[in-house]
Order: structure tokens, then sequence, then C-alpha cells
């Protein structure tokens, strides 16, 4: 077995045994990169080499994949954005110094979605990041790159965002452990917002111990965030428990439906009966408003993207151009020049769909609705956790696509987040962990949603899961 | 159609608060730096900075919302007013939109005959400013230190009926700011920036007529003048049967008249939203209470209490409110030396003509309450004159020495023996027969200019009184 396809946890392990040195774990890494990234294109830049920490009992110098949405100081982060190209972050997202603190060593950045704006990694400005599971499906986005990395062992373990799914979606699709953890949890300062009320950053692991352990650092307040939550943060590895007697867990009937896979939902079947065998109970539930949260999702993100990408006018920095012709005026030829150029079509499309919706005379009928949908959303979970721990479903409905099946065909692609968007929308935490395998090899996720600051609900029921399969 | 038409304004000011950091970071809040020195990612507006509220922010806007009488929204929300422009570099600005911290505020402006008029304020909203371009012939340069500057917008209601009624309410606006010491209120420097709109309608029209914004004006005076200019330019357009545009226009100060800048279609769609990156708050209601009673005396108030406490005539007492420091100072004299009239009368006479001379102000001026009131009292018990008086506060702002102290090093003292003035009276006699024959024959008022010579002589140092009285007798008993 290479070093590289070890968990980080089993890494520490063997550094605490002097079995292992930092330097032949990057190493492997390295080579696996240079093995396997001209198919799987997992990285939008790998990074060279810096001098490398040793091991010394406290930290955690562990390689990590990092997407391209978050700031590393003095790299260049692009958000796989021709309009971003050339931007080095003049400053460290909050947990890229708290993982820098811990000792991190960073690979490089992964590839996603243009803006996060996707579910296959196809509207990166670099090209579209291959599942390692089958070259030629996707690896799910938008945060396909860091899955990948971490399925094809380009990396221990990756840092990926998730506003409707992307951290969940693709974990499933390339058959890793993926967090969104609760809105307010880690902090979103240095990651380039998409949609403020929904981005959150999270782990993407190879299983749910290190999903653990990399909470640990990157989690917590922080008071250049404002809307990052003052709670006191655990200890997440003492959840890591294999009992889930007498947890009660719903079943949404909303979330079995046409449309889902049979062999998707046979697989989460069985890890449910598997749980029920441990002892946990399970119930039908009902989160009727659930079957709004697409509409209401990209009502809600658009919105906030369309703003939130205003700041990309080709004044400060990233591309700037100018037609060859005078049209309007030469600012405003600049502006539509520079976003013409700078976005790709998915972007241009959110942000023609967001600003519509906020426009005037428009904003009732489609942002207000919005929210007010948002909220029934989120009172339909309030009223299931009175009744259960735990929430399970599918995390997508099907398994990895083909490259370039759904990229026409818009409505389709937005309807692989149909599982996911409702955490976002209601802040809760949500996990996906690998359930199985379809026929033809492709995995298959299973998600697990809790309360607010329950992450430690999702890693109970899904390391107790990983532990007896 | 009627000919007499009534003049309706509106103010929007922008005060920028000075608070010690920016609004939403913790870069310096100050004027005249070198350009892009006090900024950093969250003020540039980088990808992936957030805004955090400075908390001193919050409470100057509650503040001024208090001293303004109005009604302060304890939920406090920040919402974003979406456009493009390179001085905006989010390409949207935080503000307030449906939840302004305060509103329904009230500020009276002195009319005729002592009378005060009411002039209602709508609504005061928290926001930040955007950064200063300079247009050069090659480009424009950016210089994002302005950025973040905390603003509040302090709007009125169409409340105003001519051009000096704005310019009374801006006065009285920025002294009561100035009392609550949160902005420098300096329009050149653009701390205390306004807008103006304005309309005209027939006097018995009950309905607006079509406004105009005017913006770009540097002074009071320039927005007195700009609506003048308005005032005559819509009445001609109405004269002459066409229609007002509404519209914004511009102030040029060099040709002293109003240009057009973008009219209503061009206006820009906001598309305000509540900013998701500020989650709303609620203030508690003691944090405000707090706040109100940390208020100082306003202006009014303090002119009513001077007018009674003092026994002041009205004019007396505004000039000293007009400063507040120059109140404070009055105050601390009177209870040194409890002559309030005589002391108003120093400070808004030599002592006010020394600060404008010396293009100073008090704060900066050595002086303390305790000299100015033992100078008085000099006067007063006739060790020295008035004029000499002023000639000691003069030396006294120039070294910061007492009045006693200066009088004495200078001889200035009056003399004031019997002996030696009346020496000085007899030669005084002596030179001028013709003077004293004139005295003799009932001409008591060429007294005076045997006084002005007796005065003379003595370099000014002499009692006036007592050297009438000398002559009077040297003359008259004879």
């Amino acid at each position: 077995m290479k070093i590289a396809q070890l968990t980080a946890h089993e890494i520490l392990d063997q550094y605490a045994a002097q079995q292992l040195k930092v330097v032949d774990v990057v190493g492997s890494v390295l080579e696996q990169i240079s093995q396997s990234e001209k198919d799987i294109h997992a990285y939008a830049q790998v990074f060279s080499g810096d001098k490398l920490p040793a091991f010394n009992g406290k930290n955690i110098p562990i390689p990590i994949a990092i997407k391209d949405n978050i700031c590393i100081k003095d790299t260049e982060t692009t958000c796989c954005s021709k309009i971003l190209k050339n931007f080095i972050a003049p400053y460290d997202a909050t947990v890229i110094g708290k993982l820098k603190q811990s000792g991190a060593i960073f690979v490089g950045h992964a590839n996603m979605d243009e803006f996060a704006f996707g579910s296959s990694t196809e509207t990166s400005c670099y090209g579209p990041t291959r599942n390692p599971w089958d070259l030629s499906r996707v690896p799910g986005g938008s945060s396909g790159g860091s899955a990948a990395a971490v399925a094809g062992n380009e990396a221990i373990w990756a840092l990926g965002s998730d506003t409707g799914g992307s951290i969940r979606q693709p974990a499933a699709y390339c058959g890793v452990v993926g967090l969104k953890p609760t809105y307010g949890r880690v902090s979103r300062f240095g990651l380039i917002a998409f949609a403020s009320s929904l981005d959150q950053i999270g782990p993407i692991t190879k299983d749910v111990t290190d999903s653990a352990l990399l909470m640990n650092i990157i989690s917590g307040y922080d008071p250049k965030d404002s809307t990052s939550a003052n709670v006191p943060n655990p200890d997440y590895t003492k959840a890591l428990v294999k009992n889930v007697k007498g947890l009660k867990i719903g079943l949404p009937k909303e979330y079995f439906i046409e449309g889902l896979d049979a062999e998707v939902k046979t697989k989460v079947m069985d890890a449910v009966l598997l749980l029920k065998s441990c002892g946990a109970e399970f119930k039908e539930i009902s989160l009727p408003h659930s079957k709004f949260a697409i509409a209401c999702y990209y009502i809600v993100a658009t919105a906030e993207a369309s703003s939130n990408l205003g700041r990309f006018d080709g004044v400060q920095y990233g591309l700037r151009a100018q037609p060859s012709q005078v049209r309007k005026t030469n600012l405003v030829d600049m502006y539509e020049e520079t976003r013409d150029q700078g976005f790709g079509n998915e972007a241009k499309r959110r942000i023609m769909l967001g600003t519509y919706s906020l426009s005037s005379g428009y904003y009732d009928a489609y942002y207000l609705k919005g929210l007010k949908v948002r909220t029934m959303i989120k009172m339909d979970f309030d009223r299931a956790f009175e009744e259960v721990d735990a929430i399970i479903t599918p995390t997508a409905p099907t398994t990895a696509f083909k490259l370039g099946e759904k990229m026409n065909d818009p409505i389709s692609m937005y309807l692989n987040d149909i599982f996911t968007t409702p955490a976002n929308l209601s802040g809760i935490p949500a996990i996906s962990i690998p359930c199985g395998f379809s026929k033809n090899r492709l995995p298959i996720g299973l998600q697990i949603m809790a309360k607010p600051f329950a992450e430690e609900t999702l890693f109970r029921i899904g390391y107790t899961y990983e532990q007896n399969r | 159609m009627s000919m007499d038409f009534e003049t309706v304004i509106g103010l929007e000011v922008h005060l920028q608060l000075k608070t010690a950091t920016k609004i939403f970071c913790a870069c310096a809040n100050q004027f005249g730096e070198q350009p892009n020195s006090l900024t950093c990612p969250v003020c540039l507006g980088l990808p992936g900075t957030l805004p955090v509220l400075n908390k001193k922010v919050l409470e100057y806007g509650i503040k001024v919302g208090l001293a303004l009488g109005c009604e302060i929204n304890p939920y406090i929300k920040f919402d974003r007013k979406n456009y493009y422009y390179p001085d905006l570099p989010k390409a949207y600005q935080i503000s307030q939109y449906d939840f302004p911290v305060a509103k329904n505020g009230l500020v009276m402006i002195p009319m005729e005959k002592g009378e005060l008029k009411k002039i209602r304020v709508n609504r005061a909203h928290l926001e930040e400013d955007a950064g200063k371009l300079t247009h050069e012939a090659d480009g424009t340069l950016v210089d994002y230190n302005r950025t973040g500057t905390p603003l509040l917008e302090i709007v009125t209601e169409a409340d105003m009926r001519s051009p000096q009624e704005a310019y009374d309410y801006l006065q009285v606006l920025k002294l009561t700011l100035q009392y609550l010491n949160v902005s420098d209120c300096d329009m050149e420097k653009g701390s205390l920036r306004c807008d103006a709109n304005v309309s005209i309608r027939p006097r018995e029209e009950t309905k607006l007529g079509t406004k105009s914004e005017i913006k770009n004006m540097n002074s009071f005076k320039a927005v007195k003048a700009a609506l003048e200019y308005e005032v005559i330019r819509h009445t001609q357009v109405i004269l002459s049967g066409e229609k007002i545009v509404q519209e914004t226009r511009l102030w040029d100060d060099n040709k002293q008249m109003t240009l057009s800048m973008r009219s209503k279609e061009e206006a820009h769609d906001y598309r305000y939203f509540p900013d998701p990156d500020l989650v709303p708050f609620v203030v508690k209601a003691d944090k405000i209470k707090e706040i109100r009673q940390s208020l100082p005396e306003l202006p009014y108030a303090k002119l009513e209490r001077f007018k009674n406490q003092y026994n002041l005539n009205g004019y007396d007492a505004f000039i000293l409110v007009l400063d507040q420091t120059i109140a404070q100072f009055f105050e601390e004299c009177v209870a040194l030396y409890p002559e309030a009239k005589k002391i108003a009368n120093w400070l808004n006479g030599p002592l006010l003509r020394e600060i404008s001379d010396r293009k100073s102000s008090l704060a900066e001026l050595k002086l303390v309450p305790a000299s100015l009131a033992g100078l008085i009292k000099m006067v007063e018990d006739g060790v020295v004159s008035n004029l000499v008086g002023k000639d000691v506060l003069k030396i006294m702002l120039d070294t910061g020495k007492s009045a006693e102290q200066i009088i004495q090093e200078n001889g200035l003292a009056q003399v004031s023996d019997q002996e030696s003035l009346t020496r000085i009276v007899d030669e005084i006699i002596k030179e001028n027969p013709k003077a004293v024959g004139e005295i003799k024959s009932g001409k008591e008022n060429v007294l005076g200019f045997l006084v002005g010579q007796t005065m003379k002589k003595t370099q000014g140092k002499a009692n006036p009184k007592m050297i009438g009285e000398i002559i009077k007798r040297r003359i008259l008993d004879a």
C-alpha cells in the first residue's frame, strides 16, 4: 500500500511511532500527482515545495489540497475563473492561518467549478477534473478537485466549500467523506464568497475520523467573520464512538421519490438497516417544503452571487480588458469587456438570474418570496428535530454522470443539488459518507443531517456506520 | 396663472463620523494622509474579506439620532446598495435601507422675532463612504483612504421654504453635531456634505412640484447660492410654460450655476438587499439609555439656561453658545468672578477678536479662566483702564502670564495717587490757559480735552475718572 493511500490519522500514528517521516508522505503524494494528475486534473495549481516541517508530537503535518476559492497568502487564488487570473491573495483565510499553525503542508489549489457555480467541475477555466473511479465521468462539484484529489490520493485530505452541496455531492461521487458544517461553525473570512448566507468551508477526507480531526483544526469562532458563531467548539474526535443505541433517525418521505436512482436507494436503505441493527431507531418524517428547495436556493444564491461578484470589475486586480473601439464610455466599456471576457457562461447565467430577482419591481416576487420559502424549509427541519436526532437521505439522486452530459441542460444540472440544498438553506450540518458502489463501480453517498451545531451526532452515526460495514 | 410660488426644500447631509477606525475594519480613519496608505484587504474589498461593524460608529449614530430628537431603531440591520464605480471597490455600498438607526426627529431653526420653526428629520442612517477619484490627463487615480469612513446620512422632510431656512438648518445642525463631538463638520474637507432637493409650486398648491437634486456644494453659502439659483431657474422654466425635468444637477462654484448631471431615466436601480455578511442584532435598551445620559447639554438648552441663569440678553447668550468651548470657558470665568455680563462682553468682544486675528481657537490659546477673570476684575477695580486691559489680554495670550504679572512687569498700573496726579494736572492747566478759561465760563465739555491731554502725558496709565475730578477741583475750586 502506498503512503499516499493512508488516512491522516494513520499517518499521524505512524509519525508518532517514528515509522514515517513527513518527507516520505509528501514524496508519496507528489509521486501520485506526477502519475495521475494528467488524467484526473484535480488541481488548478500545485505549489512548489516549501521547507517541510518535522513532526513534533503536537503538530499535524499532513498534505492538504485547498479549494481555489480559499485565499492563501502570496498564492494565486482564482476561483478557477479567468477574471481572477493573476490575483495573488495578500492575506490568509482564517482557516489557512489555523492550518499553518497546525503544521499543514499545502499541496495546491484544487480545481473547482468557476466561482463554485456547478455540480461537475466542468466550468473551471482550467478545464474539467475527472472522477478517479471512472475518468469518463465527472467528480461532482463544485469542490470536484478537492474530492478527486483525496479519492485519487493526490492529497491526504482537502478543504472544500459547500453552498448547495458542493462538498457533499463530489464526496459522494468520489467515494470520500465530505462535511458541510453548521453555518457559522467555520470562519468564512478568506473564502471568496459565492452566496454569503449559505457558504461554509468544510473537510473532505477519506474517513469520518479524519473529518473530525480536520474539523478540530479549522472550526471555531472568528471575530473577523460577523456570521461566525460564538459557541463552544468541542473536540470532535470525542464523538467518534461506535454507538448509536437509542438515537432517533428520520427518513423524510419526500427524499425517496421518483427520479432517485434505484441502486442509490438500495445502498442507502442497506445503510439504514445496518444502523438499525446497531440500535438506531428509524421513523418516517415529512419535510414538505423541501420540494421547493432547488427553486428557493437558485433565487437566494444567485441574488447574493450577483452582488458578491460585482467587485470583479477590472479596476483593482485580476483581468482588465478594453474593447478596441469605444462603445459607450471608456469606463463602461472596460466594465463590460472585462466581465464579458472574464466570466464563463454559468457565471454570467447566475449573475443575470440574481440581478433580475433583486431588481426593482421583481424583488418582492422573487427574492423576498425566496427568503420566505427559505424560512418555511428551515421550520420543517426545526419541527423534525423535535422528534429525531438526525435525518438520513441519499446525498445525490444518481451516481457520477459523464463529462458533458449535463453541460447544456442547466436545470438537470441544478437538480443534482436536490437533496443537499435544504441543509444550506436551513444552516444545519450535513455529512456525506460512502455507502457502497453501483454495479458499474461508482461510489454512492449517504447524507446525514443534524440540528445546528450537532456535528458530533453526524460523526457518531457516521463512525458507527463506517466501523460496522 | 399665479405668479406667486412657494419654494420647497429638503436636505440630505452626509456626515463623516470621526471614530478612530473605519466602519468595518481596523484602518485609521484620517484625512489628508498619503493616498492608499490607510487601507487593508477589508476596506479594499478584496475577494474573501468580510465586514465587522465598529461599535463606536453605532454609538455615534445613536448619539446624533438622540440629539436630533429621533426615535432609535434598536434593530440594527445593514443592506447592500449595488452600483458600479471605481471608487466603490466591492461594487456595493453597505448602508441601511429599511431600518435606519434613527428616524422621526426635529431640528429647530431660528426665525424672525425670536420664533422657532420645526424642521422634521425623516431618518438618519449609517453607511460607508467611498474612495476618492482624481482625474488626470492620462487617466484616473483612485485613493481608497476614504473607503470605509463611517458616514451618517441625515435626511430631512421637505420642510424648508427658502434657501435661507436651508442655510439656518445647516447652521443649527452643525452646531448640534459639534456639541456631540462626533464629526469635524468641515465641508471643505468633505466631512460634512450636503445634497439639496428643491422644487417650487404655486402658493396655494399642496402637491409637490417636480424636484431637482443638487450636489457638489462645498460650503453652506454655496448651498444657499445653489438653491437660490435653482429657485430662479425653476420659476423661469415654469413661467415660460415648460416643465421641470426631474434630474440631478451639479453646482459649479466658479460659474455660480447648476448644470445637469443625469436625469431620472438614467437613475440607478440599486438592487438593495440585506447584507448577508452582517447579521442583524438588537441594541439593548440599557445601551441606548446610557448613550442618552452621556449627551451633553445641547445648544438650545444652553442658550435658554444662559439667558435665565446669567441674565444675559439673547445676543450675548447666542454668541457664547455658538462655540461649546467658549460657553464652557465663560461659565468657568463666572465661577471665579461672578460678573456674567462683563465676562460675556470680554469674551464676545476682545477675546473673540483676538482669536479671529490669530486665526486660532480658544482651545489652542494658552488662556486659563483664572487669567481672564483676573484681568476683568483688575479692569473693574480700576487698576488698569479698559484700553490697557485689551493690551494686557494680548500679552496674556502671547505669554500665558497672569494679568497681575503682566501689569507689574510692564508698569501698566494706573497712576492713582492723588499727589502725583495733581502735579501733572497742574502742569496741564498751565499749558492750556484757553481751555481752562472756557471751562470756567461753563463749557464743561472741554473738560474731556484736558483729561485726554493728561492721559497722553501719563501714557494712558492714569485713571481717567480721577483725573476729571482733580481737574474740576483745581480749576473750579481755585
